[in-house]
């Protein structure tokens, strides 16, 4: 069983190796191997899951046989392996479930850089998840941003070129301030394996003139990782980023991309500052502030939004508002809480976007609501996801959603007054914000059939623009169906998300039980 | 005050930094937001580097047989500058291939201006 210690930095070796390769293969084969590559990394993650939850405690996987203060390191414990296999199931399904609108939505001459990109993207997020060492984090979360730039503008269009541009600017605002934040760690401990500098850290007198550097240098890695995983004030470039790139690629930046980068956050907390020192400093007090803030102006973006796909969009950003109010709550709970909710949030996410996807393809490819009339009947599968992933996100029991809540509300419920009231007030408000916003989508969605010929006067105007998009022009076209059978995998993609959900609400004492370790292991 | 003067290398540097910053988060000309960034990634390097130098050292090349420590400067500053510079570059080069992609479908290099065409294409 020793060799299953090697699992993770294999792993993060072959999805490399995969992407090399990739580039050189007509990408048919591109795609078999894309697929197999999740597949495997889902089962050497699974392994590596078993592994260490026998073991008891986490490891650390020298690379390169150099030891510990010049090596560079992979540490893996329950929390980081489960996490990994997490990711690739999610991974998995979002790619399975766009892989019908491939076609559309990628030149077929450009589909096999797509393989390329997302290999690329699910290695720095398996380095980014092992990794024991602050510098190659930083290189990881490069490779991440660049990856994660290409599958937003793969679909050619000037809308995807310019969210693109703006998610690369305010990514490279914030891995620059990143990098000066880890520079100045360096500079004060001596390190870059996060081990040893919380060893240093822990050896720091009080009165030496280094604790105001040193809380500058966390004030810089908190703020350049908040940016790059669209914290209320810095969310200006997600709508477009998540609204316009093709379907499995909003599903992968939106579920996967900025939890991979709050993992490292999570990871910077614990594994290198310490938790107490942080929580001790004020920085999770601002966070705590700004996750409430994001919480309700996300929200509030998403209720004017007249097209679906941006208004999941900036759903994302009220529910990245979440995980920083849990981080702010400032105990181990709290963590606990806003780890369940970025599996939660990662679950239903992915779902929605590629169930809106479905729905918008039986009416006439367009995104607004007034066309989305009925979609549901249309395209049965799809309109059910999209109600899974509404109510899970809403807080309906039996989802998900609704124990991330329940979490939340029961942390917040023992705080000290000045945090539990307005997490408390604000938890309520953004659920009532959240059931208006996704309500009012399912109503529409679910509106019967026969209604449409009433509001065939309306309806008229929007379908006439969208006919002479599609080149179609002036004939009133006659909605078209979708059956399961039609798209077998699609629908039996969606199947997955929602047993996945249910399973993520059903077993959560288990899956609260399995964080827990995981965060015992962590530190 | 003292440390200021002392550590001038380091003030320059972050000097630097908040200018590149600056400089990529507010204008709206393409081409001097990758400027910025250049600038600021730079900022970085030099910190770096100034924080890697120690007076009267040299760099780790063992010659005339001397092991001792303390002639000697940590050779990973320098390192770490070098990758740094790997990844700005293939930044400044992805960045820079976007900039022709808009210019040459927009034929402007101003974001916001690119943000109005935009609008009134109503895509």
């Amino acid at each position: 069983m020793e060799f299953v210690r090697n699992f993770p930095a294999i792993s993060i070796l072959a999805c490399m190796f995969a992407a090399i390769i990739s580039s050189g293969l007509p990408r048919k084969v591109g795609r078999v191997v894309n697929y197999s590559l999740i597949v495997l990394v889902g089962i050497l993650s699974l392994t590596t899951f078993i592994y260490t939850l026998n073991l008891g405690e986490s490891v650390v996987y020298v690379m390169g046989m150099f030891p510990a203060p010049w090596g560079n390191e992979i540490r893996f414990g329950v929390l980081e392996s489960g996490m990994a296999l997490f990711f690739s199931i999610i991974m998995a399904l979002s790619m399975w479930g766009g892989r019908h609108k491939m076609k559309d939505e990628v030149a077929t001459d450009k589909e096999f850089l797509y393989y390329v990109l997302v290999d690329l993207l699910f290695s720095s997020l398996l380095a980014l998840i092992y990794t024991n060492d602050l510098f190659t984090a930083y290189v990881f979360v490069e490779i991440n941003t660049i990856a994660a730039c290409g599958l937003i503008m793969i679909r050619q269009n000037g809308r995807t070129i310019e969210a693109a541009v703006r998610y690369m600017v305010m990514s490279l605002l914030g891995s620059g301030l990143l990098l000066l934040g880890i520079m100045m760690t360096y500079d004060i401990t001596g390190h870059l394996l996060m081990s040893n500098i919380k060893e240093a850290i822990a050896t720091i007198p009080p009165t030496g003139g280094y604790v105001e550097p040193l809380l500058i240098a966390i004030t810089l890695m908190v703020i350049g990782l908040c940016i790059k995983s669209a914290l209320f004030p810095f969310h200006s470039w997600l709508p477009d980023a998540y609204g316009y790139s093709t379907v499995s690629s909003a599903a992968i930046l939106s579920s996967l991309v900025s939890k991979g980068y709050i993992f490292l956050l999570i990871k910077i907390f614990y594994r290198v500052i310490g938790f107490d020192t942080i929580a001790n400093s004020k920085i999770l007090n601002v966070l705590f502030i700004f996750g409430l803030i994001a919480m309700i102006s996300g929200s509030l973006s998403a209720i004017k939004e007249n097209d679906i796909r941006r208004m999941i969009a900036f759903s994302s950003v009220a529910q990245i508002g979440y995980i920083y109010m849990g981080f702010g709550m400032g105990n181990e709970f709290g963590m606990i809480a806003s780890i369940f909710h970025i599996l939660s949030h990662a679950a239903t996410k992915s779902m929605l976007f590629i169930s809106a996807i479905g729905l918008t393809d039986v009416s006439h490819g367009s995104r607004k609501f007034i066309d989305l009339t009925g979609s549901a009947h249309r395209n049965k599968v799809a309109g059910v996801g999209f109600l899974v992933g509404s109510l899970s996100m809403v807080g309906f029991p039996l989802f998900s959603g609704f124990i991330s809540k329940l979490q939340f509300m029961d942390v917040a419920s023992a705080l000290s007054y000045s945090k539990m009231l307005p997490a408390l007030i604000v938890l309520g408000i953004s659920t009532i914000l959240n059931a208006i916003y996704f309500m009012k989508t399912v109503l529409r969605i679910y509106t019967p059939l026969e209604k449409m010929g009433a509001n065939r006067a309306q309806a008229d105007v929007a379908t006439n623009t969208v006919a002479s998009r599609v080149g179609i022009n002036g004939v009133v076209v006659e909605p078209d169906f979708i059956l399961f059978k039609n798209e077998k995998i699609y629908g039996i993609v969606i199947i997955l998300f929602i047993a996945l959900n249910v399973a993520l609400g059903v077993c959560s004492n288990s899956i609260i039980a399995w964080i827990k370790t995981g965060l015992e292991m962590f530190s | 005050m003292g440390n200021l003067a002392a550590n001038y290398g380091e003030a320059i540097a972050m000097i630097l930094f908040v200018i590149g910053f600056a400089n990529l988060l507010l204008h709206p000309n393409l081409i001097k937001k990758i400027i910025g960034f250049n600038i600021m990634d730079s900022g970085m390097y030099l910190f770096l580097a100034e924080k890697g130098y120690i007076n009267g050292r040299v760099a780790p090349i063992v010659v005339d047989g001397v092991t001792d420590v303390n002639k000697y400067i940590n050779p990973i500053p320098s390192g770490l500058v070098l990758t740094g510079i790997v990844v700005s570059v293939s930044v400044t080069a992805l960045m820079l291939s976007l900039t022709v992609r808009l210019y040459k479908r927009y034929h402007s290099l101003n974001l916001d201006e690119i943000s109005k065409q935009l609008k009134k294409e109503g895509l």
